[in-house]
């Protein structure tokens, strides 16, 4: 009698809990279809963007790794070749008449070849790019840092933003671009790189030139970077959050 | 034993309800009667605390499982040397044509097709019943664990910031020098489901008392570090973060490893609840107030 009642409340109890769990999931599932859940949800990166802000030095660095580190292969992930024929024209030109060119709210919108900028001085940083999916690897670019190309074209005021323009389009024909916000422009790990393990940068990791901005996740890192445009505000560019990815519900502060 | 005798808890009467409380008793000598004694056990910001816990964990656990399904592999050191996962969950296509899912972990593969790696004909590492959102999605399961872990290290701040000035931790939590001698015979007697009966049963055992403790102190901090450690400007801003977990792929794979811990303590948690009173125990996380049972005699003095 004890026993069979011991058994009944335990069907009972494991009844409840899985019905319960069930529920909670679909309520979850329901949540996340909502119009307004997602709205609040997206308030934690706000937070996150502010309190990292805070307790982040302007200047500290990412660390810095050894040769040893690399990883001996280093995935390209996302579009792996723009795939157009004017990008395949470069391509074959070995990217002569490509150009970079910094342009919007600028005093002297300036436009480098690849020549060009390989004559400038060169940062060579050995760091590890974290991906969204959560995997990782380590290698070594050398590239311009930003914040030389920002001194020439010196920003005017009202510039918040640098968007990066790039040339690789997606299956559905949607350029991929990005954003970054000003002073991060300015830190000394931001490189506008050519180089990757010593070679020229190839097609699959975003040549001729692509971003690194190592304090944030990969997705932040643009390939195939045509030109940076400084605006005030993000709205009409693209899909108006600021980035390829950020216009499919991916975060604009993409620190952690 | 000496403290049957005594009054062997920090409840002091004063603070006891109804002291010795008869139910149904009315037709049986009162020498013989079990004995019923409400106590006021948990505080109410403890009870607060613990069931909002109870919402950011279930969420954050399934939309953790969401984001593993993006990469579903495990490593350790910095970097992710595909072909040296410590753990991962795949689909493997046999010759046949027919699809496994095949969990490997160091080196040795485990046939796991229904639940890991290939469930209900979709190829993702933890099935949809598992993940929030259910649907393959990563950038929603982040946005809900990034939301939600705000939550929990809110909800953590302020109950360890309430068990310290209450005084809850050096009260009730932290095991005395007598407990922890009478270690062995907690242990032998959970392993028999012999649980602690009348002004035993008033307090934490000492297994009691030793999971809670490595739960609030150990494995909720070390679950936030690492899941803090695999976020590039924290690394950047406290980079000794790197160097205490070897790196950010070792982090994560302790995180997995600490989200798995907070599993197993649930599990043997709610089985605990359950075997020692779960209506009793449940209540009293509801409303506070646990009632004890006293067999035969109580000895008052």
């Amino acid at each position: 009698m004890k026993i069979e009642n011991a058994m009944k409340r335990r069907q009972f109890l494991k009844g409840t809990l899985g019905a319960a769990s069930l529920v909670a999931l679909a309520g979850c599932d329901n949540l996340t279809q909502s119009n307004w859940f997602p709205g609040v949800l997206n308030q934690a990166e706000k937070l996150t963007a502010l309190v990292q802000r805070v307790i982040t030095p302007a200047n500290a660095l990412a660390k810095e790794y050894t040769d040893a580190d690399v990883s001996t292969v280093f995935p390209a992930n996302g579009n792996t070749d723009p795939g157009t024929a004017e990008y395949a024209a470069h391509v074959e030109s070995d990217f002569a008449r490509w150009q970079v060119e910094i342009v919007g709210l600028v005093e002297a919108p300036t436009s480098w070849s690849l020549a060009a900028l390989k004559e400038l001085p060169a940062r060579t940083q050995i760091t590890r790019h974290d991906c969204v999916e959560g995997w990782s690897a380590i290698g070594k670019w050398t590239g311009v840092p930003l914040s030389d190309l920002m001194h020439k074209v010196q920003p005017l005021p009202t510039a918040k933003y640098a968007v990066f323009h790039c040339a690789d389009i997606d299956d559905e024909g949607i350029a991929y671009y990005e954003s970054m916000a000003i002073p991060d422009c300015y830190h000394p790990q931001t490189i506008l790189a050519y180089e990757l393990n010593g070679k020229p940068l190839d097609i699959p990791h975003g040549a001729p030139f692509r971003l690194r901005f190592e304090r944030q996740l990969g997705y932040k890192q643009a390939k195939y970077v045509r030109r940076i445009e400084l605006v005030e505000s993000l709205f009409g560019i693209g899909g108006g959050k600021g980035g390829y990815w950020e216009d499919q519900g991916y975060e604009w502060y993409a620190g952690i | 034993m000496e403290s049957l005798i005594e009054t062997g808890s920090d409840i002091q009467p004063s603070e006891i309800d109804h002291p010795i409380h008869q139910e149904d008793a009315s037709s049986m000598p009162l020498v013989t009667t079990p004995a019923v004694e409400r106590v006021y056990r948990h505080a109410l910001p403890v009870r607060i605390g613990h069931w909002l816990n109870v919402v950011w964990l279930f969420i954050l656990i399934m939309s953790g499982l969401q984001i593993f399904n993006a990469h579903p592999a495990l490593y350790w050191g910095d970097r992710s040397d595909r072909d040296r996962p410590l753990l991962s969950i795949r689909a493997v296509k046999s010759d046949g044509g027919q699809v496994n899912g095949i969990t490997t972990i160091l080196g040795y593969p485990f046939d796991t097709t229904g639940v890991l790696g290939y469930s209900n004909n979709s190829v993702r590492a933890f099935p949809a019943w598992a993940t929030v959102p259910s649907a393959k999605w990563l950038a929603m399961g982040r946005q809900w664990h990034l939301f939600f872990a705000w939550l929990f290290v809110i909800n953590g701040l302020l109950f360890a910031a309430y068990a310290f000035m209450s005084r809850h931790i050096a009260r009730d939590l932290a095991p005395t020098g007598q407990d922890l001698r009478g270690i062995g015979r907690a242990v032998k007697d959970h392993l028999v489901l012999r649980h602690p009966k009348g002004d035993e049963a008033k307090r934490y055992n000492v297994l009691q008392k030793l999971a809670y403790m490595a739960v609030l102190f150990g494995l909720a901090p070390l679950i936030i570090l690492t899941g803090l450690t695999m976020s590039p400007t924290i690394d950047t801003a406290f980079p000794w973060l790197l160097t205490i977990f070897g790196g950010r792929q070792s982090a994560r794979t302790i995180h997995f490893i600490a989200c798995f811990s907070f599993v197993g303590f649930i599990l043997v948690h709610v089985s605990q609840v359950v075997l020692t009173g779960f209506f009793n125990n449940l209540r009293s996380m509801v409303t506070g107030w646990f009632v004890v049972k006293y067999e035969g005699v109580r000895h008052e003095n």
